[in-house]
Formats: C-alpha cells, sequence, structure tokens
C-alpha cells in the first residue's frame, strides 16, 4: 500500500523530470536557432560522407611510419607533463589538505592554485600560453602540465584527507619529523589511489594532446591538422584511428596495473 | 626523584568545559600503572598530556626532570623518544610491513634524511627482530599488516613502542578493540616485557578487573578529577562506584573476576 504509494510518486517525479528536460531542450533550440529535426536529418548524410571519405586506404598506409613517430612523441609528452606535474601536486596535495596541512595560508594558497589551474580548461591554457611562448613543443607541455597540476593536486588532497589519520599520530608519538611522517606514512598509505589517478590523468592528458597540438603545431595534433588542411582524408582517418588504437591500449595497460596495485 | 610528576594539571580543549583539573599524581620508575573511568572522563587527555600531543593548559608535566609544556620543538621530539605509546587501534601504516612499522619506532632518533631513505642500522634491526621474537610474531615480520589479525597488530603497535627504547609506555586502552584472548595475550606481554626491560608502563583501561589483576596501582578518573590513587587491592567495590558513579548493592558474594 504505502510502497504504492512511493512508486507512484516516483512515477510521477520521472514524468515531471522528462517534460522538464523537452521544455528545456526545445527552449534551447529556439533561443539559439539550432534545429534538431534539420540537423537529425542531415545525420544520415554526413555519415555517408564519414564512411566514404575517411577511410584508411594502402596509399595512407605509407604514411604511418610518420604517424607512429608523432604518436610517440606526444604520448612521452603526455607522460612527462604528468609525471612533472605529479611532483608539483604531491606538494600541492600535503599542502592543502586539512589533516596534514601545516598552515591555513599554505593550504588556501594551493587550493587557490588547484582550482585556478583546473578551471581553465587545457585548451584555453594552450591558447594563453601560446601567447607568450609561441607554437612550439613546450607550449604544449605547458598548457598539459597546468592543467594537470589543478586536477593532480584536488584529487592528492582528497585521497590524502580521506586516508586514516592514526598512523601520523603514531609516528608523531615516536618523535618523527614531518617530511618523515609524510613520506614514510601518508604517502605510502595513499599510493594505490595516488598512482590511479596518475594513470587516469595520463590517458586524459593523450587525449587532450591531440587537441593541444593543433593549437600549438605539435605532434600528433599537428598532422591531423596538417592532413585536414590538405584535404588529405585517408590521412586524418588514419592518424584518427591510431589515436584511438593508442588510447585504448594505454587504458588498457592502466586498467592492468590498477588491478595489480590496487 | 620520580620519573613522572604531574602537577596541578588543567586542560580543556573550547575554553568552557574542563576535561582535565588539578591532576597530580607522581609515577616512578617501573611502575606499572592503570587509569580508570567512565567514557570521557579524560583518560585519553591525560596520556597525550604527558607526551604533549595535546597542549597543556593549566600546570605542569614534568617528565625525567623536564617541563613537557616549555619544550621547544627539538626538545619535544627528544622527549617522544623516550616515551612509546600505544593505541587502541594500533595505529599502524596498514600497507607496509610488520617490520618496516616496528622501525618507524626508529625515527625520532633520526635526521629526516635518513628516516626518508630508511636507513637503519644492523643493530636496530636486530633489536626490531629480536622484539617481534618476544612477541611472538617473528614468522609475520614480512607481512603487510592489514593481513595480520587485530591482536598480532596490537604486538606490532607495542614492538614500535619499544623499539623507542622508552623509559615509559604510555597505552590508550590497548585491549578495548580485541577479544578476550587476544587482550590476555597483549596483557601478558605488557606485563611482562616492560617488567624485564626496567620500563614504566600507564595503561588506560575499560576492564576493572584487567587493571587490578596486572597493575601494582590504580588511578581512577572522573569528569577530569582524580578521585582514586591507590595499589590495585584497595579499589573496593564502593570506590569503583564513586569512580564510575554507578550504583552495586552490596553483595555478599566475592565477585569472582575473570581474567580476561
Ligand atoms: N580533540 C578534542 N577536541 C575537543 N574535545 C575533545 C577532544 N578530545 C577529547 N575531547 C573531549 O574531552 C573529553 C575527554 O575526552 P577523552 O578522550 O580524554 O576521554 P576518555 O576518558 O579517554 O574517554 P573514552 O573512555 O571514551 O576514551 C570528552 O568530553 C571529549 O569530548
Ligand atoms: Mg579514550
Amino acid at each position: 500500500m504505502n510502497e504504492n504509494r512511493i512508486r507512484y510518486k516516483k512515477n510521477q517525479q520521472m514524468i515531471i523530470v522528462v517534460l522538464l528536460l523537452a521544455l528545456v531542450t526545445y527552449l534551447s533550440s529556439v533561443l539559439t536557432d539550432f534545429n534538431i529535426l534539420h540537423g537529425l536529418a542531415t545525420l544520415p548524410e554526413a555519415f555517408i560522407w564519414i564512411f566514404s571519405n575517411l577511410v584508411v586506404t594502402e596509399e595512407s598506409l605509407e604514411r604511418m611510419p610518420t604517424i607512429l613517430d608523432k604518436l610517440v612523441e606526444t604520448i612521452l609528452m603526455s607522460i612527462a607533463a604528468t609525471t612533472t606535474a605529479t611532483i608539483l601536486s604531491l606538494f600541492l596535495g600535503v599542502m592543502g589538505s586539512k589533516s596534514v596541512g601545516t598552515s591555513k595560508l599554505l593550504g588556501i594558497l594551493a587550493r587557490f592554485i588547484a582550482s585556478l589551474s583546473r578551471n581553465i580548461p587545457v585548451v584555453a591554457w594552450a591558447l594563453i600560453l601560446l601567447l607568450s611562448f609561441g607554437q612550439n613543443s613546450l607550449t604544449g607541455y605547458l598548457a598539459l602540465f597546468v592543467g594537470s597540476v589543478g586536477f593532480l593536486t584536488r584529487a592528492f588532497i582528497e585521497v590524502i584527507d580521506e586516508s586514516s589519520q592514526s598512523a601520523v599520530e603514531a609516528l608523531q608519538a615516536t618523535g618523527a619529523t614531518y617530511i618523515q611522517i609524510i613520506m614514510k606514512a601518508v604517502i605510502p598509505e595513499c599510493l594505490p589511489q595516488i598512482i590511479s589517478w596518475i594513470l587516469f590523468m595520463i590517458e586524459t592528458n593523450i587525449r587532450n594532446a591531440t587537441l593541444v597540438g593543433i593549437l600549438t603545431g605539435t605532434g600528433i595534433g599537428y598532422t591531423f591538422d596538417l592532413y585536414y588542411k590538405t584535404l588529405n582524408y585517408h590521412g586524418v582517418a588514419l592518424v584518427t584511428v591510431s589515436i584511438v588504437v593508442a588510447v585504448i591500449l594505454i587504458e588498457l595497460l592502466s586498467n592492468h596495473v590498477r588491478k595489480v596495485i590496487l | 626523584m620520580s620519573l613522572l610528576t604531574v602537577q596541578q594539571l588543567g586542560k580543556s580543549y573550547n575554553n568552557q568545559n574542563k576535561v582535565l583539573q588539578n591532576v597530580n599524581f607522581e609515577v616512578d620508575a617501573g611502575e606499572f600503572i592503570s587509569i580508570i573511568g567512565p567514557s570521557g572522563a579524560g583518560k585519553s587527555t591525560l596520556l597525550r598530556c604527558i607526551n604533549r600531543m595535546v597542549d597543556i593548559d593549566e600546570g605542569a608535566v614534568i617528565f625525567d626532570g623536564a617541563d613537557v609544556g616549555t619544550l621547544n620543538k627539538k626538545e619535544l621530539r627528544k622527549l617522544r623518544t623516550d616515551i612509546g605509546m600505544v593505541f587502541q587501534h594500533y595505529n599502524l601504516v596498514p600497507r607496509l610491513s610488520v617490520i618496516e612499522n616496528v622501525l618507524h619506532g626508529r625515527f625520532g632518533y633520526k635526521t629526516t634524511l635518513q628516516g626518508v631513505m630508511g636507513r637503519f642500522t644492523e643493530e636496530e634491526k636486530e633489536r626490531a627482530f629480536f622484539l617481534l621474537e618476544k612477541l611472538g610474531i617473528v614468522e609475520h615480520a614480512y607481512k603487510r599488516c592489514d593481513q595480520l589479525s587485530g591482536g598480532q597488530q596490537q604486538r606490532v603497535g607495542i614492538a614500535r613502542a619499544l623499539i623507542q627504547e622508552p623509559k615509559i609506555v604510555l597505552c590508550d586502552e590497548p585491549i578495548a578493540s580485541l577479544d578476550p584472548n587476544a587482550s590476555k595475550i597483549i596483557m601478558d606481554h605488557l606485563k611482562s616485557i616492560t617488567m624485564e626491560l626496567g620500563i614504566t608502563c600507564i595503561v588506560n583501561l575499560h576492564q576493572v578487573e584487567v587493571a587490578r589483576d596486572y597493575s601494582d596501582r590504580i588511578i581512577g578518573l572522573r569528569q577530569g578529577q582524580v578521585v582514586f590513587d591507590d595499589v590495585s587491592h584497595r579499589l573496593t567495590l564502593e570506590r569503583t562506584d564513586v569512580i564510575y558513579g554507578t550504583k552495586t548493592k552490596p553483595v555478599p558474594v566475592v565477585r569472582e573476576l575473570a581474567t580476561v
């Protein structure tokens, strides 16, 4: 009886939510002059174009060595950006955590840096950095680095604050120094989650690196851009496929690592 | 001179209600003392004032000639190497091995770098194994602590405290999370090892019977004040009632004290 009423109520809520969503969709498409039906109608045509043009041909396979070269460069840069960002983020994470942070001021500073670098999209960072560093791989690296610092710091603060503080108390009572406590109790305790976040960040950065590369003219993003602008759609297809394969491989690999360490 | 003197000790966390007030007692080297009292009486706070894990508000704690409340950072670190601490929840680093956790007890004697690099002397390692052997868990030395039972983890905690070569060991409810069997093992080890090594021991306990069985002397705490401080066998039922604020009817039968 009671249960029925609850279910009825839930259904009612569901209907209201769906209606609201439909209304919002309608209003926003009216406001932006975006015709959903028209958009849907062009879909088949677009797909036909994609499947007839964006195919990997034998001829484009000849470019594979160059593409692989650039792909490896991009992956390495993503990893470098992530690992260096990790070092800074660990400091900021410790500073910003409520449980092991040393001072309120430093904590606020760390969280401010984190939210500043996280809330500006990586693409925006790339554009900003382009102005001062120009089109080179340093700009791409820095854009990824800055974005990673924001994200990782935030993640590390949470990991440290959620980990148990009991060992910290015990080590304080033995007369251990602050750095000993961080390095020998806090970090070891949080290590699996820390590694997990680093792997996630590497995956994300490889995806972002393509986009950033288009802007900064480096790595696989540049190759993509080049083929795209020279209307070499077979090349574009090959680049896309290789990026997808690389990302999937990296994801599989990091999932495996996660399974081993957790 | 006594090893530890607590004089007019007062403590409050939020300036409103006093958690401890006018606490006075002395501890001689080699004593085995239990502190009992109801939950919230301030037992944990009292222990933590001794190694200044919490700040002292009023009065003084004199340990081994040093006024604990006035020590600077470096002196405090030195003081803490002389005071071992054992916790209810063991407070180990669960992902690290037993031997690593035991050696953590040596950090107070090392420079930051030595500690971070994990540079321990052969002597220290031998001592760690000696203590694990004594506590009967040497075969688990390379296991991760989260693979041990509660009783075994607590023995790791005790080894970590003892490898400090402390003058005193403070135990905050070391058996509160253990079953009677494991509790007995822990209390037996605490008693025998501290006696053998001549280490003073203060244990916070919830079980009056255990306190009476193991300690030379019992301090009863109630609402932050010492309401009993005497040799264990003088702790009568009426006095227990005073400490816990309970009322037991005068029963003629002698209560059988089951050792845990
Ligand atoms: N960090 C703290 N901040 C504020 N109040 C605290 C803090 N620690 C303890 N208290 C308060 O101080 C009082 C005494 O606490 P304490 O932990 O010393 O009691 P206890 O005798 O050890 O109790 P239990 O037997 O439950 O462990 C309690 O009222 C508690 O709420
Ligand atoms: Mg307590």
